[in-house]
Order: C-alpha cells, then structure tokens, then sequence
C-alpha cells in the first residue's frame, strides 16, 4: 500500500529524477596530491629493484666467470730458468683431471698486463716479473685444489695457485650489501606511501565527515561506507602505482640509449664495466609490474585501515 | 518499542540535563515531546537515535540493550528508526530525489523497486518540481520537507522528528502533520519533538513535557 496517494493529481514519472551521484563525491578526495605521491614512490621503488636486479645479474656473471678459472703465479727464482718452468707447470695443468684448457701468458701478454702501471717498452728480461697461466675448469667439475698445488710445486716449487676464491667472496658480499641496501630503500618507500596515504585518507574522511554522519542516520553500517571510499582509494593507488611504475619501465628501456650519451666518459666506462648494459630482461619487468600493484594494493590497504579506525570516532 | 528507566545525561562533567527518565513509546503510538527551549528535547531525541549513549540508567530499544550494543547492531537498529533533525543533515552533492531515495540506496535496493515511491512521496510534500534540485538552492522550508521525506520513504518502525514544521507554514505544516498520522496508521511509532502548541491542538496525542531534565507524562 503507498504511504501516499496523490489520486488524479499523480503525474507522469520524470525522466530526470534518478541516482546518478556518487555517495562520495570524488572531487571531495584530494586525490591528485595522492596519485603524486603514490607515484613517486613507486618510481623510487622501481629504479632501486631494478638497480639490485642490474647488480645481481652482473655479479652472477662475474662469479661464474671467475670462478671457471684459476690461476697460476710462476716467480723467477735464482738458478731456475721461468720459461722451462712454465712450461712444466703448463704441462702438470694439462694433465690433471678437471681441467679443459691451459693457456700461459707470453712475455708480451705479460708486459701488457703491465702496462698501465710501468709503462710501455717495457722488456721484462731486465726484471724479476712473474709469469701467468690460465685454466679453464670444466663447468661443475669439483678440483681437488691441494692435490693440484702438489702436483704444481713439484715441477716448480715458485708457482702459487689462485682460485680466486677471496674475490669470490668479497664480490658475494658486495652483493648482498647491495640486494639488503635496496630492500632497505623499498622498505622505507613502502613505510612512507602507507603514512602518506593514512594522512590522505584521515584528510578525506574530516572532509567528508558530514556525509558519513548522514550516511550513519539511514543505517548504514561501518563496511558500507568505508567500501565507497576505498574504491576511490584503490583506484587513485592503482593509477599511481601505473604512472610510477610505468616511467620507470620507460626509464629502464631507454637506458641503454641514455648510457650511449655518457660512453666514453669516465663515469659511463665505469658504469659500463661494473653492469654492463642497463636493459632489464623481461622477468625484470614482470618484477617491476608486480611491485607497482602491491604498492597500489599497499594503498588500499592503509586507507581501509585508517577508514575503520576513522570510522570509529564518527557518529 | 522503547524503554526507558531512571536514565540521567550529562555532557562531561557539566550538570545532569536529564533526570531520572522513565517511560515507554509503545508501537504504533504517536506523541509529541515538548517544552521549553533547552529543556532536552534534541538530547532525548539523540537517545533515542542512539547518538549518545546515556550516562546511567537503562535504555532498551526494539527489546535490545543499547548498553550492550555493537557498532554494526547500532547500524542495523538505525534502519528501524526514521529522523528529522533540526539542520536536515541533506548532502549537498546529491538531489533531492537522490537524498530521499538514500536510505533504500544504503539497503542496497534496485532503484526501479522504490523510484515511484520516492516521487510520489516527493509530489505528496509539494517539492515535485523540485526533484533534480540540490539542496543549497532549496529554501528552508524545501529542505526540512526533503529531510522528512528521507525520514519516512523507508517507513521505519520508529519516526523521530524535532521540530518538523519549524519552517514551513501552517497550511503545509498540517499536510506534514498529516503524513505522520499516516505514516502512525500504517504502524510506526510517532516521536514529534515541539513547541508548537497550534500543530500539537490539531491532533489529540499522548504529550511528554520535558521540564528542568525531568519528564511529565499527559496521556
């Protein structure tokens, strides 16, 4: 039964009247300010895991390099003759099992070795400079190191083996200060985008104040209301963590160009000899792509959080 | 319906503004609350609304201990109960036909369920031609009729109103009047929170006096 009866007077239905307004409206959400800073976050966030994912890269590769290789140091030893001894020791290296190739460095190698700390025209004859030789490891063959320094030292007792595995380590360390040092700065990023968003969202929430008060007096519960802020939330936080996310990937693809602006510069060879390129594989970019929507799910998070508590204090 | 027994309200530690309430708003009854300005009438009202929360004594409403209520029974008790506040509490971003039609909205009803229900209701309080108006170009009048419009669409099991009629005039003031009896007839509970003694002369119903925070009943 109607509450009302307008008998002849009822009228057509106007065309007009129907909802059409949000609940909140979303000119009432600063939420440019917030796409800003979600933005910015995730850009930092990305250029630093895509710096840690540069270096991881680049250092397992020097590792695998390094460690496929040892080396041996023969020094020049009075009433021994250095070329009969590498060639010794050439030989024993050859001989031992594990081992795919020996190669040892001619005295112009050598000299060249040399070079950029004594000079060019340098004739090693006159001076007691050590000589090197190479081996290739077979990949996953397990040396047995003191058997082969035996085997080295018996047909020449100056020589040393190096395998490298000091370098190895440091380079491992490196590393990991560098993968913590990222996570460190992801950390922070992601501390900061939940205390900027929780003060966007209590922001949005004494602005709107009036609107859940009102929303309260016709019975809608807590969930209900808070459900209308965070899709403005969850949205502002995924077109943030876009942009961010994006410019980043754009940075990364056009690194390579933008390196060839600073090669031949000291800071571009430098840069060049410790990561190689800056292109990112694809898996690099699916790692991008995934954290800038964590971060956009991160926003949602702290703004329903701060929406329940907010909630709370209003009647 | 309601139940109130020996409840006292005080603002901080000011004094008790109301002493030692005790008394019933049975179903389908209709009663007008009155008396001086200041005297508690809102702050009742706000009780009621399970805005505030009584400072001792025992208030029951729809047979549930409002002491004991949780944030989301609070809610789901306020679906029962209609009110009119004295500053209409419209949202300005919506029209009037949306701000009626909220409290079906909030339910989560189709629209095509209640729109002819919120025009006609709309039409019934004379603000048809302003449907697709927002509420700061409304007058006053417009918008204490809008705001009990949203009171009743719902047809809650309990109306509150504080001051209804304050601003509209006595022809449209009796049509209001009269939507409430209606709205009685069909079972609600009726609260009229005034000082209009012409509109409370135009309806013989039950009076609470409020006076100096205690309570005096004219049946």
């Amino acid at each position: 039964m109607p509450l009302v009866d307008l008998g002849h007077e009822r009228p057509q239905l106007p065309a007009r009247a129907r909802i059409q307004s949000p609940i909140v409206p979303r000119a009432s959400i600063a939420g440019r300010a917030l796409v800003a800073v979600v933005a910015i976050m995730t850009f930092l966030a990305s250029l630093t895991t895509g710096a840690v994912l540069l270096i991881s890269a680049s250092a397992s590769e020097w590792q695998s390099d390094v460690a496929s290789e040892i080396t041996i140091q023969v020094r020049p030893q009075a009433g021994r003759n250095l070329d009969s001894d590498v060639a010794a020791v050439t030989d024993a290296m050859r001989r031992q099992p594990g081992i795919v190739d020996t190669r040892p460095f001619t005295k112009e190698e050598s000299s060249q070795l040399l070079e950029p700390w004594l000079g060019s025209g340098l004739l090693l004859d006159d001076l007691p400079v050590p000589r090197m030789i190479v081996a290739r490891v077979a990949p996953g063959a397990a040396l047995d190191l003191a058997t082969l320094r035996a085997a080295v030292q018996r047909v020449a007792p100056s020589a040393s083996v190096d395998d490298h595995r000091a370098w190895i380590e440091r380079m491992r360390s490196m590393t990991s200060a560098a993968v913590l040092f990222g996570l460190g700065i992801l950390v922070l990023v992601i501390i900061a985008t939940i205390i900027s968003v929780s003060f966007a969202t209590r922001g949005a929430m004494a602005a709107n104040r009036p609107i859940v008060e009102v929303l309260h007096f016709v019975g809608a519960g807590d969930r209900y209301i808070a459900d209308r802020f965070f899709r403005h939330f969850l949205l502002l936080g995924l077109e943030g963590g876009m942009i961010g996310g994006g410019l980043a990937m754009l940075a990364f693809g056009f690194s390579e160009s933008i390196a060839g602006w600073f090669s031949g510069t000291p800071v571009g060879d430098q840069f060049a000899a410790l990561l190689g390129t800056f292109s990112l594989r694809l898996s690099g970019y699916l790692v991008l792509a995934v954290q800038a929507v964590m971060i956009a799910a991160i926003t949602a998070w702290a703004s329903r959080r701060t929406l329940f508590a907010t909630l709370d204090d209003i009647e | 319906m309601v139940r109130f027994e020996n409840v006292g309200l005080r603002y901080g530690l000011g004094p008790e503004i109301l002493r030692d309430l005790s008394f019933q708003v049975p179903a389908h009854s209709f009663q007008f609350l009155t008396g001086p300005s200041g005297a508690g009438k809102t702050s009742l009202l706000k009780l009621l609304f399970l805005s505030l929360r009584p400072t001792r004594g025992l208030v029951n409403l729809f047979g549930r201990d409002v002491s004991l209520l949780g944030k989301s029974e609070v809610a789901d008790l306020r679906r029962r109960i209609g009110i009119v506040l004295q500053d209409f509490r419209l949202l300005d971003h919506m029209t009037t036909y949306e701000n009626v039609a909220l409290p079906f909205r909030v339910m989560g009803r189709d629209e095509q369920s209640y729109r002819k229900e919120v025009i006609d209701l709309l039409k019934w309080v004379g603000l048809g031609e302003r449907m697709d108006a927002l509420p700061p170009i409304l007058s006053g009048g417009e918008k204490q009729r809008a705001a009990i419009a949203r009171a009743v669409i719902s047809r809650p099991q309990l109306l509150l109103a504080d001051e209804p009629t304050g601003n509209v005039d006595p022809t449209l003031g009796r049509r209001l009047l009269r939507l409430f009896i209606e709205l009685n007839k069909t079972g609600t509970a009726v609260v009229i929170a005034t000082h209009d003694i012409t509109l409370m002369d135009q309806y013989e119903a039950r009076r609470l006096v409020l006076h100096q925070g205690r309570l005096h009943i004219y049946e």
